[in-house]
């Protein structure tokens, strides 16, 4: 079947795809878009967490289908040009980024709380990182990121 | 496969009348999981999605919640916590937040896990869940007669559940859950009650303790005799015990990779006694602020 969404403000347009086939699959595979990782497939490790028609949710578990006509913003619609996000900024600089594979799905995470509590407290950071697994950082850096990310977002 | 995807209820309904294999799609929280390992190929997905009234939800004229099968954890948080706290509460130790955006009530019922969150909320508040046919019209199914057995439910195959309907709490409503991480955890066990003062009694609800989500009806009935509603005097520690037993007895839990039954039955007790201390505790501040 085909599939028209909008992808990073983009018309796209994904041909032959199977019905039982995720969104992100379409993205990493069908339009090139490999920022969403697939780790689980089931929901639990958050790595390929984009933006659904401005609510973040795993692409891993909606059907491509359910994506049509609808507005998708990966990892890769964050920065502006060249320009990195503040979010993404702040995880290079704290060393919040160590293998990576985590790290599209944080940001996009940490993004989203951010627009909605400019200024969150340790526990709410904690509440929205919770669906998002790293085997690397220990999470204290990725806490850091998110900390100097507010900081800097409230300091423009 | 097939991917159908229905403008209106009305086309949805025809739908899976004739393909009664299909399986309904909306938040994909369970579904997705199941086609994306391969242990699922159904004949068809019916994805809900473009159904705008499955996720709206109403006061209806008689003063209960109806509210869509399809409106996200997310937004039963947000918007009906102070009608529905209890639900609120167990929506809340749904997933993760991406999980809570998708994952519905409607969802919940459809898989019919014993370990879904959203049954213990609705049993001990007396929900009924709406489903429609197209040929049979709409059927008020309570919730205590949905759950059939272990991820069945009363459901005919051409039936699609449209709505849930439960009244506003007229009392303090508490649920727990036992599980081995704060996030993304399936229950172990959960529990659920709600006090009900008007009608001086109490309703409970069991996760994950037997083979589907049921009530404790003993230990209500307990509840409904012994509870002091007038006088709001100090629940007893006797009373707390024969309560937490009772519930226990209700369950009829298995061993498996999350817990053994001993420790469910264990848990049920333990989780019941505190809710309802939580709950009456609740109840005794309103009774002395009104007094």
């Amino acid at each position: 079947m085909r599939v028209n969404l909008t992808v990073n403000g983009r018309a796209e347009t994904a041909d032959g795809v199977w019905e039982g086939e995720s969104l992100l699959y379409v993205l990493r595979e069908r339009l090139g878009l490999p920022g969403s990782k697939n780790a689980c497939e089931q929901g639990e490790c958050g790595s390929c967490t984009v933006y659904l028609d401005g609510l973040p949710v795993c692409a891993c578990l909606v059907a491509a289908g359910q994506a049509e006509g609808r507005e998708v913003r990966t990892v890769e619609g964050l920065a502006d040009g060249d320009r990195l996000d503040p979010v993404q900024e702040a995880f290079v600089e704290c060393g919040a980024v160590q293998c990576g594979f985590c790290t599209p799905g944080l940001v996009v995470q940490a993004h989203d709380l951010l627009e909605r509590v400019p200024e969150p407290s340790d526990p709410e950071i904690r509440e929205a990182l919770a669906g998002n697994l790293c085997r690397c950082t220990g999470y204290e850096k990725i806490m850091d990121a998110v900390r100097l990310a507010a900081a800097r977002k409230a300091a423009r | 496969m097939e991917f159908l995807r229905p403008a209106t209820w009305e086309e949805a309904l025809a739908a899976k009348a004739d393909v009664p294999g299909a399986v309904p799609l909306q938040g994909g929280t369970d579904v997705m999981v199941e086609i994306n390992f391969d242990v699922r190929r159904p004949a068809a997905l019916l994805d809900l999605g473009a159904i705008t009234s499955l996720s709206d939800w109403e006061v209806a004229a008689d003063g209960r919640v109806r509210v869509g099968a399809a409106v996200p954890y997310a937004r039963i948080i947000t918007e009906l916590g102070d009608r529905l706290p209890g639900l609120a509460q167990a929506s809340r130790t749904v997933g993760s937040p991406q999980i809570r955006n998708r994952g519905s009530v409607g969802g919940n019922l459809g898989a019919a896990s014993p370990a879904g969150d959203s049954h213990p909320p609705l049993l001990a508040g007396d929900a009924v869940i709406e489903a429609e046919s197209a040929a049979g019209g709409v059927r008020m199914i309570p919730a205590d007669t949905f759950y059939t057995g272990v991820k069945r439910n009363a459901l005919r195959p051409d039936e699609l559940i449209r709505a849930f309907w439960m009244s506003p709490a007229t009392g303090p409503q508490y649920f727990s859950k036992v599980g081995t991480r704060n996030a993304m955890v399936i229950a172990v066990c959960s529990f659920a009650v709600a006090l009900h003062p008007r009608e001086r009694r109490a309703g409970t609800g069991l996760g994950s303790a037997a083979p589907t989500p049921r009530r404790a009806r003993a230990a209500e009935d307990f509840l409904a005799a012994e509870l002091d509603w007038d006088g709001a005097a100090p629940l007893t520690g006797p009373l707390l015990a024969r309560f937490g037993e009772l519930a226990a007895e209700a369950a009829s839990p298995i061993d498996d990779v999350r817990g053994t039954a001993a420790y469910r039955r264990h848990a049920v007790a333990v989780m019941a006694r505190r809710t309802l201390g939580w709950a009456w505790n609740d109840y005794r501040e309103r009774v002395a602020s009104c007094a």
